[in-house]
Order: structure tokens, then C-alpha cells, then sequence
């Protein structure tokens, strides 16, 4: 009997069926929702047929822009997830007050707002920014492809195989209750022995193995395979934030590394990195994990920087109003991202002299940003303003984001900051610029950009209901929490006792739902596009008169995006070629060299999953298997020297010719 | 090119607005690499960091004058010096398209690398065995980090040495092989940069101090 449970404990490690949650009825019923759901969708594929199209197509595919269609899609799914957290702690912040303890025990309570974080920020708002770059920013530079397209593919299937670790601790097991940065000793073994931050740890480590080669693909991309003429100067400003986003990746990205690492240690190994005994310190973690972090909200944003600058342009039929301005500035708030993290902080005790310098730095960080947003509004003066969808949302952005900036530089002074810190008041920041800067940034460039990608526009009646939504909806859900915030009330609470302050959540779940609405509009919005796609489609390939090379093709682009390489004389080569009366090349052409789709990022990013399950579970021999099958795969596939292939000139001329004749009709 | 003379009359650049033969932008594998090396110093950076920070807390334990034996160190630094120069060697044969000198020079880096493992993992043992392992105070533990961590890249570095052993000799000196030499030469040399520091950090300060 004894050697049995040996037995079992060896091939099970600490996973049992304690682990899975059936005493908590949401968990159940989620459970057979997300069960009824996905099976629909397995048997949808199944019975259609298009398991083949998929792999080939898609799954395996090295193409930059169907990985980005893949991160998007990524970014959408985990949205749903993400938001469902939200609305779970609006619901229980508006219920538990006096006698009531509202629906969610306090457990369960600091799991989603753990999961809520996480999620949003690694599986939500990376995926749909990388993605973004993914598809725009060859077409702007006017490259075939990435520089690594093989490496493309496999840090967007790593990030799938964190994504999947996340949604799998919602039914085996628990996810961290640490709140989104897991700060030790809780998330020690000692506070947290539990399975829940080690699925925070291996989700983040193998999503984030991803991110970082996925930053390197990208700058070595914009350094090396710019089309000639493009000297940095005449870069389209996305593709400036672009690198500079991809910089901070690659700069910021191994500090997270290392302080997991460091973490696992202590509750694996038993060191005493950040214990409170044996020498350890704590606060060593909350540094190290804030040099990540700080640089990671500008790695974030200022994509959707971009995003503004190219909607902007575009839609008010004007150049960019101070372009080496907004290049600078997008520079310099790169360099003073990583000269700010003590400012999640103060109230470490580091002193008067730290402070002052931290909280100054930050200040500073407005002085770029607030030039930024005088060149949107210079750009808009006097311009012939389209309000179209993507144009709302950038100047929804305007108004919201000025607000968080302007919060943001109240709690970098330290003494407000002692007051405010960890307060709703916080919350209602962050949420302020990441929804008003980084959110409405990803629906102004899925708007703007999605005809390119996809061959047809979106839907405009639907987009302005989820624009308006989501506008009110925001300002509803967190102006309440800067009140409450001021009042004193701090976050990550699942209980209140002064029944005065509950008409303040209330109105701040009344927001949640109309943000809800606004998500239930955006999917619509995809819903009627693609049901009316033939009156949506875009032949041009310029739907908007847009002013970068990515509109100089067609929607949607051809695998090899040109079939002759721009040359480029100007900043804004696009409009400078329409212009200049460019005529579109009908002959002449040649074979194009080209990347082979591989199955080995799938492979590489499944095995990687299996061994971070096994290691949250102490399956040891399923941690070491996958981990040798990793290695040997990647090694089987460095002797893979047939990567290429070229698409023959006569293909090429079918593709141009069937677009000259749609462009003939027009 | 009847599309030239078209654009003639428009007054377009005399360059034209598109190349009308391939583009072959410059391959940006080593670029990638270098850069790919420099967020692994800022992994290293962070270790040394902890190092630096928790390097005196010995809560009543062993401290590095207890612990370290500079000859052994010494001896350990020498093995992965040479297995740099003998690198060297391998690249230099490599240019010459010798096949066989260079799979012999890559077959010795090899050896001092393993030699360079086996005396860093027999000085952990040791340590482990007096009761100074990972576990005993924040200094250990962050001694351990630093230099395992070190210890891990020179053993991936081994399997990538034999891999690329295997190349050559299935495949012969392709340009991918010879691109993927000179990233391992940069890959083996950034480990001797950090080695020197920790060297000097770790075991020269902790011994003298």
C-alpha cells in the first residue's frame, strides 16, 4: 500500500484531485461553459475540415503578418478572460459591505485580482501590442519579412504556452494570491506553499523567454531591413516607437528573468534570496522586479504612441506636426523609463535624497509626453479632421490619458505619494493610462490597420457604439476609485465596513457594465464586418489616404508584401510616391526569396509547457523528460538547412496581375 | 523599362521610387546575437547585483575567507582562458577549410571546458559537504546564483561546441555553420568577460576582504 502511494506521488508529484476545484461552484460551472464552448469549436474545426488549413496555414506559418493576426486573436480570447475577473471584483467591491460578504470568499477574491493583473498586462496587452508591430511594421520599413521569421513564430507559440498555463490554473489547482508581482516572503514558500505562484512563475518565465526574442527579432528588423533610403529620420514614427519598445524589451526583459529565477530558488531550492531569515531581503525582489516593470508600462505604451501619431496624420490629412520632436521624445522617454522604479516605492525608507531624485525623474517624464500630445493637437489644427473610428479613439485617448498623466505626476511627489500609495487612488491611475492610453491605442490601430491585415474594413456604426462604451464606461468605473482613493481606501480589499462609501462601487460596477456593453459592441463589430465583408472589402489598399509604405500594397498583402523593394526619397514615403505620380511596376518580375513554414516553434512551445506543468506540480520525470526533449528538439532543428524557398516570377506576376485588374475596375 | 519612362513625365525621383532587382538586406543573424549577448549580461548584471547586496549577510554561517581556495579558482580560471585561445585556434583552421584541425581544436575547447565544469562542480560539492550549501545564508545562496549561473552557460555552451562538432562534420563549412561559429566565438568569449569579473568580485575581493 505504501509503495503504492510512493508510486503514485512519483507519477503524479503533488497533483491529486484535491486540486481540482469541485467544491467551488463557479470554478464548476466556468468549467462546463468553457467545456461546452471549446468542444463546439474543436468539432466546428473537426467537421469543416480545416485542421490541415490551420497547421499549414496558420499554426506553422513564419509569415510576420498571420503571426500577428495569431497574437491579436491571442490578445481578444485573453481580454474576455481578463475582463470577466474585473467584473467579478466590481461586483463583489459593490455587494460586501456591513453584514454582507458579498459572493467571493477572500481566497478566491485575491486570485482574480492577482489572475486579473497578470493576465491583462502579459497576455493581454503584450500579445496585442506585439502583434500590431508584427503586422505594420515590415509593410512601414518595406521588408519581406522579420530578420528571424522561424524565431517569430516560436515566441508567439511560447506566449500561447503561458497563456495556457494561466488558464489552466483556473481548473487544476490555484492560481497566486500575491497580487500581480508576487512580492515575497507571501509569495515565499512559507506564506504561499501552494501550487498558484508557481503557475504565476512558469507562465511568466516561459511567456516571457518569447517576449524577448521577439524583441531582438524585431530591432535586429528595423536595423538591418529597412528598405534603402530609409535612414532613421524618414522611419514612420510607429516604427520608431517600435524600436524603442523593442529596446526596453531587450533591456528590461532579462531583470524579469533573473528575479523569477531567483524566486523559484527560494521556493524550490530553499535559498534565502528574499526571506526574512538567513540574510535574505525582500526588498531586493521589489527593486529588481520594478526595474522590470517601470520599463515594461513604456514598453506598452509607447506603440500606441505610434499608433496616435500614424491615426492622427492620417485622419486629419496632414503630415505629423513635429516629427524629430516626437522622435526625441520618444528617445528620451525610453532612456528615463529606467531611471524611475523607486517611485512604485517610497515608502520603502530610502530616504529624503532617493525620493526627491526618483519622484523628480518622474516628473520629468511628463515633459516628453506632454510635447507629444501638443504635437497631436498642432497636427489637428487646422486640419481637415475625419471622424472616423480610429480617429475617436485617439482623441478619446487625448482626453482620458492627460487625466492619468496628470495623477501621475501627483503621486510622484513622495509625500502625496505616502498618502496615496497603495490606495484606490493608484488604481484609478493606472487604469487610467493603460485603458486611456494602451487600450484605445489597440482599438484606434485594430481599426485603422485591420483592412490591411484582413482585406476589408471594419464595421463604422458598431465601432462608435464600442468607442462610446467604453468611453463613458471607463470614466464611470475609475473616477469613483480616485474619490475613494482620497477618502483612504486602500485596494485589493473584498470587504468594507462603512456603508457610506458603497454608492461610490456601485456606480463604479454600473461603469464595468457599460465598458461590458462596449466589448460586446467591439465583438459585434468583428461579427457584422466579416458578415458584410464583400461591401467592407478595399481594393486600394489605401482606404484611409494613408502616408507609409504599408498602404502602397494591397489588402491583404501578398506573402512577400512587395514585389519590388521600395525605394524611399522621403519621410512619409508613401505619400511622397502619390505624389510624385508613382506608377505601380506591372512587369518585370522576379523570384522572391522566401522563409518555409516549420511545425518546430509548436513543438519547442509545447514541450516548454509540458515542463513548466510538470515543475509547478513537482512531476519531476515529466520536468526533466520535456526539458531533454526541448533541448534535443531545438539542437534536431539546427540541422534543418532547408528553411527557404523562392516564389517564381510567373506566380508573382499572377498575384500582380489579378490585383491590376481589380484596380482596373475601381 | 517601360514603367521608367512613365515615370519620367511625372517628374519622380531619377532613382525611381523601387529597385528593380532583388534586395538582399544584410544578414542580421550576428547583429541579433550580439544583442541577445547583452541582455544576458543584464541577467548577469542582476546576479551580481544580489551578490553585491547580499554578499556580507553570512547569518553566523561560512564566510568566503573560510571558503574560497584562490589556487583551485586560479587553476579553474587558467582551463577556461585556454579554452578561448584554443577557440581561437579552431576559427583560424576554419578560415583555412581545414576540417579535421578544426573539429581537434574544437575537441580540446571541449575538454577544458569540461575540466572547467568538473572543477567548479567538485568546489560546490565541497561546499555542500561542509554544510555551506545554497540554503545557509544569503551570501551562499547568492554565491551559488552568480557563479551557477555562469557554470550553466558554459555547460549549454558545451552541448552547443558539440553540436556544432556534429555540423561540421555532416554538413562541411556552409555559411550558416561558419556564421554560427563566429556566434559561438562571441558567445564562449562573453563567458571569459564575466568569469574575469567574477573572479575578481566574488573570489579575489571575498578572499582578500
Amino acid at each position: 500500500m505504501r509503495d503504492n502511494s510512493e508510486l503514485i506521488h512519483f507519477i503524479f508529484g503533488r497533483l491529486t484531485w484535491d486540486a481540482i476545484p469541485f467544491h467551488v461552484p463557479i470554478l464548476v460551472y466556468t468549467f462546463i461553459v468553457v467545456a461546452i464552448l471549446g468542444i463546439a469549436l474543436l468539432g466546428t474545426i473537426t467537421w469543416m475540415g480545416k485542421w490541415g488549413y490551420l497547421w499549414r496555414e496558420w499554426f506553422t506559418s513564419v509569415d510576420h503578418k498571420k503571426i500577428g493576426i495569431m497574437y491579436m486573436v491571442l490578445g481578444i480570447i485573453m481580454m474576455l478572460r481578463g475582463f470577466s475577473d474585473a467584473v467579478m471584483m466590481r461586483l463583489q467591491q459593490a455587494m460586501a459591505f456591513g453584514g454582507s460578504t458579498g459572493y467571493l470568499p477572500p481566497e478566491h477574491y485575491d486570485q482574480i485580482f492577482t489572475a486579473h493583473g497578470v493576465i491583462m498586462i502579459f497576455f493581454v496587452a503584450m500579445p496585442m501590442v506585439v502583434g500590431l508591430m508584427n503586422v505594420v511594421m515590415p509593410l512601414q520599413i518595406g521588408a519581406r519579412d522579420v530578420a528571424f521569421p522561424f524565431l517569430n513564430n516560436f515566441s508567439f507559440w511560447m506566449t500561447v504556452a503561458g497563456a495556457v498555463l494561466v488558464m489552466l490554473s483556473l481548473f487544476v489547482g490555484e492560481f497566486a494570491r500575491t497580487g500581480w508581482l508576487a512580492y515575497p516572503p507571501l509569495s515565499g514558500i512559507a506564506y504561499s506553499p501552494d501550487a498558484g505562484v508557481d503557475y504565476y512563475i512558469w507562465s511568466l518565465q516561459i511567456a516571457g523567454v518569447g517576449t524577448l526574442l521577439s524583441g531582438v527579432n524585431m530591432v535586429v528588423t528595423i536595423i538591418k531591413m529597412r528598405a534603402p533610403g530609409m535612414t532613421l529620420m524618414k522611419m514612420p514614427i510607429f516604427t520608431w516607437t517600435a524600436l524603442c519598445t523593442n529596446v526596453l524589451i531587450v533591456a528590461a526583459f532579462p531583470v524579469l528573468t533573473a528575479v523569477l529565477v531567483l524566486l523559484s530558488l527560494d521556493r524550490y531550492v530553499g535559498t534565502a534570496f528574499f526571506t526574512n531569515d538567513f540574510g535574505g531581503n525582500p526588498m531586493m525582489y521589489v527593486n529588481l522586479i520594478w526595474i522590470w516593470g517601470h520599463p515594461e508600462v513604456y514598453i506598452l505604451i509607447l506603440p500606441l504612441f505610434g499608433v496616435f501619431s500614424e491615426v492622427v496624420s492620417t485622419f486629419c490629412g496632414k503630415k505629423l506636426f513635429g516629427y524629430a520632436s516626437m522622435v526625441y521624445a520618444t528617445v528620451v522617454i525610453t532612456i528615463l523609463s529606467y531611471l524611475v522604479w523607486l517611485h512604485h516605492f517610497f515608502t520603502m525608507g530610502s530616504g529624503a535624497s532617493v525620493n526627491s531624485f526618483f519622484g523628480i525623474t518622474t516628473m520629468i517624464i511628463s515633459i516628453p509626453t506632454g510635447a507629444k500630445m501638443f504635437n497631436w493637437l498642432f497636427t489637428m489644427y487646422r486640419g481637415r479632421i475625419n471622424f472616423d473610428v480610429p480617429m475617436l479613439w485617439t482623441m478619446g485617448f487625448m482626453f482620458t490619458f492627460v487625466i492619468g498623466g496628470m495623477t501621475g505626476v501627483l503621486l510622484a511627489v513622495p509625500p502625496a505619494d505616502f498618502e496615496l500609495h497603495n490606495s484606490l487612488f493608484l488604481v484609478a491611475h493606472f487604469h487610467n493610462v493603460i485603458i486611456g492610453g494602451v487600450l484605445f491605442g489597440l482599438f484606434a490601430g485594430i481599426n485603422y490597420w485591420f483592412p490591411k491585415a484582413i482585406g476589408f474594413r471594419l464595421d463604422a456604426f458598431w465601432g462608435k457604439v464600442s468607442f462610446w462604451f467604453w468611453l463613458s464606461g471607463f470614466w464611470f468605473a475609475f473616477m469613483p476609485l480616485y474619490i475613494l482613493g482620497l477618502m483612504g481606501v486602500t485596494r485589493r480589499l473584498s470587504h468594507f465596513d462603512d456603508p457610506s462609501l458603497q454608492i461610490w462601487f456601485q456606480i463604479a460596477a454600473f461603469g464595468a457594465g457599460l465598458i461590458f456593453l462596449g466589448i460586446l459592441a467591439f465583438l459585434m463589430q468583428i461579427y457584422v464586418s466579416i458578415r458584410n465583408r464583400a461591401s467592407l472589402r478595399d481594393h486600394t489598399g489605401d482606404i484611409w489616404g494613408g502616408r507609409t509604405l504599408e498602404w502602397s500594397t494591397s489588402s491583404p498583402p501578398p506573402d512577400y508584401n512587395f514585389a519590388f523593394t521600395p525605394l524611399v526619397h522621403e519621410l512619409d514615403a508613401w505619400a511622397d510616391m502619390k505624389q510624385r505620380g508613382y506608377q505601380r511596376p506591372v512587369q518585370g518580375f522576379l523570384p522572391i526569396h522566401m522563409p518555409k513554414n516549420t511545425g518546430a516553434g509548436v513543438i519547442l512551445a509545447f514541450l516548454a509547457m509540458a515542463c513548466g506543468f510538470a515543475m509547478i506540480w513537482h512531476i519531476w520525470w515529466m520536468a526533466g523528460a520535456s526539458f531533454v526533449g526541448l533541448i534535443g528538439s531545438a539542437i534536431v532543428h539546427t540541422f534543418n538547412y532547408h528553411r527557404d524557398f523562392h516564389i517564381p516570377a510567373e506566380e508573382v506576376a499572377r498575384i500582380e496581375d489579378t490585383r491590376s485588374r481589380l484596380l482596373a475596375q475601381l | 523599362m517601360s514603367t521608367h519612362a512613365t515615370d519620367a513625365m511625372n517628374a519622380p525621383p531619377a532613382q525611381g521610387f523601387y529597385l528593380t532587382e532583388e534586395h538582399h538586406p544584410e544578414n542580421g543573424t550576428m547583429l541579433g546575437f550580439w544583442i541577445y549577448l547583452m541582455s544576458d549580461c543584464l541577467l548577469f548584471a542582476v546576479l551580481f547585483a544580489m551578490y553585491g547586496v547580499l554578499g556580507g549577510n553570512y547569518a553566523a554561517g561560512p564566510g568566503p575567507k573560510d571558503l574560497f581556495e584562490l589556487p583551485t579558482v586560479l587553476l579553474n580560471t587558467s582551463m577556461l582562458l585556454l579554452s578561448s585561445i584554443t577557440y581561437g585556434f579552431a576559427m583560424l583552421e576554419m578560415a583555412r577549410q581545414r576540417k579535421g584541425a578544426t573539429l581537434l581544436w574544437l575537441a580540446i575547447t571541449g575538454c577544458f571546458g569540461v575540466a572547467f565544469v568538473s572543477l567548479e562542480l567538485t568546489e560546490f560539492a565541497h561546499f555542500i559537504h561542509d554544510g555551506a550549501g545554497p540554503q545557509r545564508s544569503a551570501f551562499l545562496s547568492s554565491f551559488f546564483a552568480v557563479v551557477g549561473c555562469h557554470g550553466v552557460h558554459v555547460t549549454a555552451g558545451l552541448l552547443w561546441l558539440g553540436t556544432m562538432m556534429a555540423q561540421i562534420q555532416v554538413k562541411g563549412f556552409r555559411p550558416t555553420i561558419q556564421r554560427r561559429m563566429l556566434c559561438f566565438n562571441l558567445f564562449w568569449h562573453t563567458l571569459d568577460i564575466i568569469w574575469v569579473a567574477l573572479f575578481t568580485v566574488v573570489y579575489m575581493l571575498g578572499a582578500g576582504a
